[in-house]
């Protein structure tokens, strides 16, 4: 997953893992099939005076042909669908003790991020609101709290591998935590109008230093 | 009773042309009207994917016989690309043209039991498909929330600037469900009442227990769309708000209503596909099929389970995350049943003596691209890989391959294998195949491209990537540039068919009955069929599979053969 895209979140490379696991098996199964039938078709085109056999697939010894491979495919299916609640318990379900929580607010055709001042905490006086640009700092546990003034958004991050709707009427509360440095698109990835190819966000994930520079400056400003 | 109708078709009267092909009640015929009107719904769909895939590769230049693109256009055409191939493609096609036009001639009648029902099905379904083409020409333009048509976006004018599309796309939508209701009334009646004597429940042709069985699934499920599909447009022209968080309303519940219908409609087009494929692999290798019964418990298994899936495109949106759980265990489930028919399938082949028409050719390539589907749908069924999947081009991806082996190959495959018996003519094989590797190699590098588009984080429904520095790279857009031009050689590819489709109509090499040697009662009527179907109404003495049976001189054995 790495090759396509960067991991910047805690929890990026235990949805890589799932998404690897799935291609492994599923990928398994893909060419199995593939190749036998590729096999039969190539096997069993017509040759002249070769008349072909009369099966009814409705014996035991010519049933076990399915329902081996239909055992097996549960077994696999078994094994993805515990990692994958397993992941998605701690992405989506579990949420671990936040340090900071920022506010975000989708609306046509723009984010804005409510970021905490210098005292660390929302809703108080200091509270910094940027348009289409959030700033977190690296390894620092957040929780968000997701609105929207309208319609439908969805609050998509493809590095943090996160993703999650904003419903008009709702606070939908998550978390992620930074953990690489650098720039990167914040999409809504739920069609919202006619702008919905413009609301696109940068992410900056910055060191604590940089991240109290930019805090100093703005609230001097 | 068919054959007290049948004594009826016996006095023949001159009946003028608009009583013969406009308002018929004779099953041929509807089932024409529904193909004719699918495949030119089908010309418009292709039209519209042309426009805004061109708009993709070239953002910004002006698209050769549509001019620019604007944003709310784009939303017009991507929403209305989905509707139509689905609703006015997809189902008309392979449900409403092959259930009208196969299930009298397999099952051995001489029509349906309701034909007047089935004029009515057809002119609402005409109505519905006139509304959605207008509704992209009124004040404001064509609706473009997408085909999903979401709430809030879909219910207020202020927010989507469609005040009139929005209102004729579900007013249009809402018509072709109950176009559909009234044909699978029919479907499953006619089926259960008009069967030739002899024929027994494990002697129907696969595809007619597929349409049978899909248009139960569409019965049941498409109940909450409806009322759905009602409460949005009170909240449209009243402003009711079932949906309006401000009014006490919800917008999931759209939602749960859409996806409780959404979901089911995909099996609903899946298996009268499958369908297809049994019916013309059996026929092109010879061979019976492999598990007939296991085919149809799958089957079954399928659409029960297929109830109960729904919320797998919701787990990302807003819904208590303990309901992913659940779904994501029914979602995987679905794929053994789903899995073992293709096995089935494939082992129908082991022993077989296989030609490669074109009509086989067609049903071979549907189990090649839609395992490619099917297993693809595994990552997003999986709740967390699906964080990430949801809404981007991995989706897109996804359900085309599904989609396009449903309503592309395998029409091609029926069209190809029961033409001789819908115009009595054959077509060119020469000008066949040149078609079927002209549709099918593209179809790959169409969406292996956008495969890697979406795994790479690319968003859908949007209108230029210039606005997202990391999906505005070179590379990515050269990957655009494949998709879009693959797509331009797979729809030039499709006029040799039409013109060998609309050639052979007129002057094709006749075909006499049963062109392919071929079991099922359809090839014992005439080709075409006239009026009341059949010279002597058929008896059935064996199942619809019976090819190469040991002891036998010829390897094919009819239903109707007496032993």
């Amino acid at each position: 997953m790495e090759y396509f895209i960067e991991r910047a979140s805690s929890y990026a490379a235990d949805i890589d893992l799932v998404i690897l696991v799935v291609a492994i098996l599923g990928g398994f199964w893909f060419f199995v099939a593939q190749g036998v039938l590729f096999y039969f078709i190539f096997k069993y085109r017509r040759r002249p005076g070769q008349k072909a056999q009369y099966i009814t697939g409705e014996k035991k010894e010519e049933m076990k042909w399915i329902h081996i491979p239909h055992n097996l495919i549960l077994i696999c299916d078994v094994v993805i669908i515990v990692l994958a609640i397993k992941v998605w318990y701690g992405v989506k379900q579990d949420l671990p003790p936040a340090q900071e929580t920022v506010r975000i607010v989708g609306q046509q055709w723009s984010w804005t991020f409510i970021h905490p001042g210098k005292d660390g905490l929302i809703d108080t006086e200091d509270d910094i609101a940027v348009v289409d640009e959030l700033r977190l700092k690296k390894d620092t546990l957040y929780h968000y709290k997701l609105e929207s003034k309208d319609v439908l958004h969805s609050f998509s991050v493809p590095v943090f591998r996160l993703k999650q709707d904003a419903v008009p009427g709702r606070v939908i509360t998550g978390w992620f935590k930074p953990t690489k440095i650098g720039s990167y698109d914040i999409q809504c990835a739920e069609m919202c109008g006619i702008g919905h190819g413009i609301m696109g966000s940068r992410l900056h994930v910055e060191s604590d230093e940089d991240h109290n520079r930019w805090l100093e400056q703005t609230s001097r400003g | 009773m068919s054959s007290n109708a049948a004594a009826g078709h016996g006095d023949h009267h001159e009946v003028s042309f608009w009583q013969k092909y406009i308002f018929s009640v004779d099953h041929k015929v509807i089932g024409m009207q529904y193909l004719f009107t699918g495949m030119f719904m089908a010309l418009i769909g292709g039209f519209f994917v042309y426009v805004f895939r061109m708009q993709l590769a070239f953002p910004g230049q002006e698209v050769l016989g549509f001019g620019t693109v604007s944003p709310a256009q784009y939303n017009a055409l991507v929403t209305n690309h989905g509707t139509i191939m689905i609703f006015w493609v997809a189902m008309p096609v392979l449900i409403a043209a092959l259930g009208n036009f196969l299930i009298p001639l397999m099952i051995g009648c001489d029509d349906m039991v309701f034909p007047r029902l089935n004029r009515l099905s057809y002119q609402i379904f005409l109505l519905s498909a006139l509304i959605i083409i207008g509704s992209l020409f009124v004040p404001g333009g064509g609706f473009g929330g997408a085909w999903t048509a979401y709430p809030p976006l879909s219910a207020n004018s202020q927010y989507s600037l469609t005040p009139l599309g929005s209102i004729l796309w579900v007013v249009a939508v809402a018509l072709e469900f109950v176009a559909f209701l009234i044909g699978g009334i029919n479907f499953v009646t006619t089926t259960m009442n008009s069967r030739a004597p002899g024929m027994k429940m494990f002697d129907i042709p696969m595809i007619v227990w597929m349409i049978v069985i899909a248009s139960i699934l569409f019965m049941a499920s498409v109940g909450p769309l409806i009322a759905g599909a009602v409460m949005l447009l009170f909240d449209q022209t009243m402003a009711i708000g079932f949906f309006d968080p401000a009014k006490g309303g919800d917008p999931v519940l759209w939602q749960h209503l859409f996806w409780f219908f959404g979901h089911p409609e995909v099996y609903v087009v899946l298996l009268p596909a499958m369908g297809i494929v049994a019916e013309v692999m059996c026929t092109f290798a010879r061979k019976k099929l492999f598990g007939y019964k296991t085919v149809i418990y799958t089957a079954l298994g399928t659409a029960i389970l297929s109830f109960f899936v729904w919320a797998h495109h919701q787990f990302v949106s807003g819904i208590d995350p303990r309901m992913a759980n659940i779904f994501t265990v029914t979602t995987l489930l679905i794929s053994i049943p789903v899995a073992e028919m293709l096995f089935v399938y494939i082992a129908t082949l082991y022993g077989g003596s296989i030609q490669f028409s074109t009509a086989m050719l067609f049903a071979l390539a549907f189990l090649v691209e839609f395992l490619i589907g099917g297993v693809t749908g595994i990552f997003l069924g999986s709740s967390a890989a699906d964080i990430y999947f949801h809404d981007t081009y991995f989706v897109l991806a996804h359900f085309h391959y599904t989609f396009v082996p449903i309503a592309i190959i395998s029409v091609f495959a029926a069209l190809y294998y029961w033409f001789p018996k819908m115009f009595g003519r054959m077509m060119n094989e020469t000008w066949g195949k040149i078609h079927f590797w002209g549709t099918v190699i593209p179809f790959n590098f169409i969406f292996i491209p956008l495969f890697i588009l979406g795994t790479s984080g690319q968003h859908r429904r949007i209108y230029s990537y210039e606005n997202f520095p990391d999906l505005a790279t070179p590379d990515m857009q050269r990957l655009r540039v494949i998709a879009t031009t693959s797509l331009i050689v797979m729809l030039v590819f499709q006029v040799p068919f039409l013109i060998n489709f609309f050639y052979s109509m007129f002057k094709g090499k006749k075909a006499g009955n049963n062109p392919w040697n071929s079991n099922t009662l359809e090839w014992v009527a005439p080709s075409p069929p006239p009026h009341g179907n059949f010279a002597e109404m058929p008896e059935v003495y064996r199942g619809p599979y019976e090819y190469s049976v040991p002891g036998r001189e010829s390897d094919y054995w009819p239903q109707n053969e007496k032993p």
